[in-house]
């Protein structure tokens, strides 16, 4: 008689996400792209009041600036691609307080990047919530070559830095704000099974 | 426990004095961290009573430990016992070092605010943090100037408040101006600690930058019985006892750590409440409060508590 195999333990650092809620803060960050823009809209529409104090990152999602706009955003700022937001981010971050309430939606890749670069401006975890919006595609880090590889839709996929077929891993980090990609093949070289699309 | 030798004993203000414990042989005792606490048994007549207290010395100074105890004249008795009848030359019991109340050392500042003698755990983490070169603001605030202590070993930096001349600290300008990374740490009364917090969280402070610590005193209150299932016994929790002392006193075994309602130690199992539980412990979740109870400050009103020990 054979045993079910029990279930493999989830990954402790696979990040969860859940709908934005409001919270009392002295000012607001609210960072989305386009997929995002509207879970950052259902927020507006919720809690009107956090608008006066909210400064919103729209990273190419120009269709919904009016919107964001008229729901009274204190202050907008908008870049066409996630390289545009460290920028951005940084100017907003420079007069900050502790108070900071953060509010972030859209890809899991823009999510990761910006808690990233929060986290190592001193925001506390406790203060940034995030709603995945949008695409599965995963922001991955090479383990053995280090490199970032943006919007990975397949697993195993090809390191752009290294070549290696890399196993797309639960595991995250917060600091580099990506998955790890571990080598596939390292046991068996040349035996990499056929990649398939990351599903959410 | 260990046996320590009182050394010292000297006031630090009119209602709070500091007192100096050495090992006997002047063998050195343990390295702790700024903010840990220590059980200090008492044997009080009859009664043995055992009172936490902050580590006031220098965590690294391993010569002897140092506490402050503030006398309170309508309290159960430990500190008045450490006011008049502890004196230099006596032996006392003393229980390891533990802290719940540590510095975070990720933070990028660390926001303190003392109320009282509530200026304690902070005065072991200064040598800390000026070892660590880390940025810090001492906020030391007392009803009035009399009640202010150990003066000398705090820094030129701290902000003194102290309401009785008008100077109240002005908790929105102080939690509003903080950057980014910094960690609250406070300590004083119930009333000031929640007020610092709900100001905190109100302002948008998340919860994993606040740290408070108080240590509760068990409430008095009328006598009840407990019935312990696993020893088969009830006992009667006299009106100055705390549940934890009554066990005790019959032999039946329960762990503790703080004796204050904050470490989680004790937590037991209610097994059977008829009547209501008076809850005083800062560990218990809401959800756990209809079947779970801190021994060591909180009691019972009704017909009859079981629990399980």
């Amino acid at each position: 008689m054979s045993a079910t195999p029990p279930p493999p333990a989830p990954i402790a650092s696979r990040p969860r996400y859940a709908r934005l809620q409001t919270r009392r803060c002295g000012a607001a960050l609210m960072v989305a792209d386009k997929s995002g823009a509207a879970a950052l809209l259902a927020l507006a529409d919720d809690a009107p009041e956090l608008m006066s104090k909210a400064s919103v990152v729209l990273c190419d999602a120009a269709e919904h600036a009016p919107a964001l706009q008229a729901r009274g955003a204190a202050r907008l700022l908008q870049t066409s691609s996630t390289a545009g937001l460290s920028p951005a981010i940084a100017t907003l971050l420079g007069d900050a307080r502790m108070g900071l309430q953060v509010f972030l939606a859209g890809a899991e890749g823009l999510i990761a990047q910006v808690q990233s670069q929060l986290l190592s401006a001193g925001v506390p975890l406790g203060a940034i919530q995030a709603e995945h919006r949008g695409t599965a595609a995963r922001r991955m880090q090479c383990v053995h070559c280090k490199t970032v590889a943006e919007d990975v839709t397949v697993d195993p996929y090809i390191c752009p830095g290294c070549g290696r077929s890399l196993y797309v891993r639960d595991h995250f980090s917060r600091r580099v704000g990506a998955f790890q990609g571990v080598c596939i093949d390292a046991e068996t070289p040349g035996e990499v099974p056929e990649s398939v699309e990351i599903r959410i | 426990m260990q046996t320590l030798k009182l050394t010292r004993k000297e006031p630090l203000s009119p209602r709070i004095t500091r007192f100096r414990f050495e090992h006997p042989e002047g063998a050195p005792l343990p390295v702790f961290s700024g903010g840990a606490h220590v059980m200090v048994e008492m044997q009080d007549g009859p009664v043995l009573r055992r009172n936490a207290y902050s580590l006031i010395s220098d965590p690294l100074d391993c010569s002897g430990y140092e506490i402050a105890v503030q006398r309170e004249d309508h309290g159960r008795g430990g500190s008045l016992f450490m006011h008049r009848d502890a004196q230099p030359g006596m032996l006392m019991q003393i229980g390891p070092a533990v802290n719940l109340f540590s510095l975070n050392l990720a933070a990028r500042k660390h926001l303190l605010i003392a109320g009282g003698v509530g200026i304690t755990p902070f005065l072991a983490q200064l040598p800390e943090l000026a070892r660590l070169g880390a940025a810090y603001e001492l906020h030391y605030a007392v009803r009035a100037r009399d009640e202010l202590a150990a003066l000398p070993m705090l820094p030129d930096t701290t902000r003194l408040h102290v309401s009785g001349e008008g100077s109240r600290m002005d908790l929105d300008a102080i939690l509003s101006a903080q950057p980014l990374g910094t960690h609250l740490y406070v300590c004083g009364s119930a009333r000031m600690i929640e007020t610092v917090l709900d100001t905190a969280a109100a302002l948008g402070w998340p919860g994993d930058t606040l740290h408070a610590e108080e240590f509760l005193a068990p409430a008095p209150g009328e006598p009840f019985e407990v019935a312990c299932a696993r020893s088969n016994r009830t006992l009667t929790v006299g009106p100055h006892q705390s549940m934890l002392e009554a066990l005790e006193a019959a032999g039946i075994d329960a762990p503790w750590l703080c004796r204050g309602g904050a470490c989680g130690q004790c937590e037991t199992d209610v097994l059977s409440c008829d009547g209501t539980i008076d809850h005083h412990d800062h560990w218990l979740e809401p959800e756990e409060r209809k079947r779970k109870i801190m021994p060591c400050v909180s009691r019972f009103r009704g017909r009859l508590l079981t629990i399980d020990r």
